[in-house]
């Protein structure tokens, strides 16, 4: 006796057949979805909070910095944005390269009195609510240029800056810590001040 | 690697061509009265043999006395290169002649020592200031610049 005696493949065609026929026939309703715990999460999902508290996490969760790299803190910028230090953590992974889609303006270097009008000019494109962060010696005080004929003393001198962070170049960590420093200054925010 | 050409064996020849216009010479350069420097900056570049076809750069010294303005020519085509320096001794106005003409890469290096050292470039197409701003008031490149 052969193995395809028992086995022919016109068998096997035939009780697949009758398997589906059988599941067809069976299976008319849908099954339920197992949502059973739903109603106990809904429970535990009514939040009491006060706006503020909700725009601010908002705000500060993702917080989308303007690209604006003028020396060499921009490299430290760069690394921190790039995998080892990795910003995404903080929800702010787009570096924007418009303005209009940023909340928060990195100055990274030595901004020059030449360079200071296009510096305004992007911040007064930047859309409300904006912080500016100050990265580096340069961009705090002039840095080792504070006496130069043509270095800017500090970028407060042209936009108001929310974050000094000192360095020079500031380490990604040094960046990383004022970047944290801004989301406790975001989420002290109300928006019953806001604007002033 | 780049043969740097003796200035002195140049020199003796912009000598033949223009005598009268060699200030000084020396293995590293050489000097050339500024009334001569397009003049041999142009027998430099189109001379057989010398083809400095390549400006690397252009760049100006204040000595109190004078400006001394260096040019450093390469030629791609022999592989050699050459510094040749001019002066000018007018602290109010100096001036010199461009050399856009005959290199375009002069254009923003000659622009940039105006700008910083206040040297004026005659025959530039296009001479203001390129890293200060209009209204800047002096050169600070300048010894005596504060």
């Amino acid at each position: 006796m052969e193995v395809g005696d028992v086995y022919s493949s016109r068998q096997l065609d035939e009780a697949e057949g009758e398997a589906i026929e059988s599941l067809k026939a069976h299976r008319r309703q849908p099954i339920s979805d197992p949502d059973e715990w739903l109603e106990e999460e809904l429970k535990r999902n009514i939040l009491l909070t006060s706006l503020d508290a909700m725009l601010n996490w908002s705000r500060r969760s993702s917080v989308w910095p303007v690209n604006f790299g003028l020396a060499c803190c921009a490299f430290e910028m760069i690394a921190t944005a790039a995998s080892r230090f990795d910003i995404s953590r903080f929800g702010m992974e787009i570096f924007r390269a418009s303005p209009r889609q940023a909340d928060l303006m990195i100055v990274a270097g030595t901004l020059t009195w030449k360079m200071a009008p296009q510096l305004r000019r992007i911040y007064d494109q930047m859309p409300e609510p904006k912080w500016v962060l100050a990265m580096g010696a340069c961009a705090i005080s002039g840095g080792t240029f504070a006496q130069s004929y043509s270095v800017v003393p500090g970028v407060n001198r042209i936009v108001p800056v929310d974050v000094y962070v000192p360095g020079c170049p500031p380490r990604p960590e040094a960046l990383l810590y004022g970047i944290r420093m801004l989301h406790h200054k975001i989420s002290k925010m109300s928006i019953a001040t806001e604007g002033k | 690697m780049t043969l740097a050409l003796s200035g002195e064996e140049i020199a003796s020849q912009i000598e033949e061509h223009f005598p009268g216009s060699i200030a000084e010479s020396s293995q590293q350069s050489l000097v050339v009265d500024k009334e001569f420097l397009l003049a041999a900056a142009t027998y430099l570049k189109t001379t057989p043999g010398l083809d400095f076809d390549y400006l690397t750069s252009i760049t100006a010294v204040d000595y109190y006395d004078y400006f001394e303005v260096i040019y450093q020519l390469t030629s791609l085509q022999h592989n050699h290169s050459l510094v040749v320096k001019t002066r000018c001794y007018r602290r109010d106005t100096p001036t010199l002649p461009s050399v856009v003409g005959l290199w375009r890469g002069a254009d923003f290096q000659e622009r940039e020592i105006y700008d910083l050292m206040g040297i004026s470039f005659e025959g530039h197409p296009n001479l203001k200031r390129i890293f200060l701003w209009e209204g800047f008031q002096g050169h600070p490149l300048r010894k005596d610049y504060l």
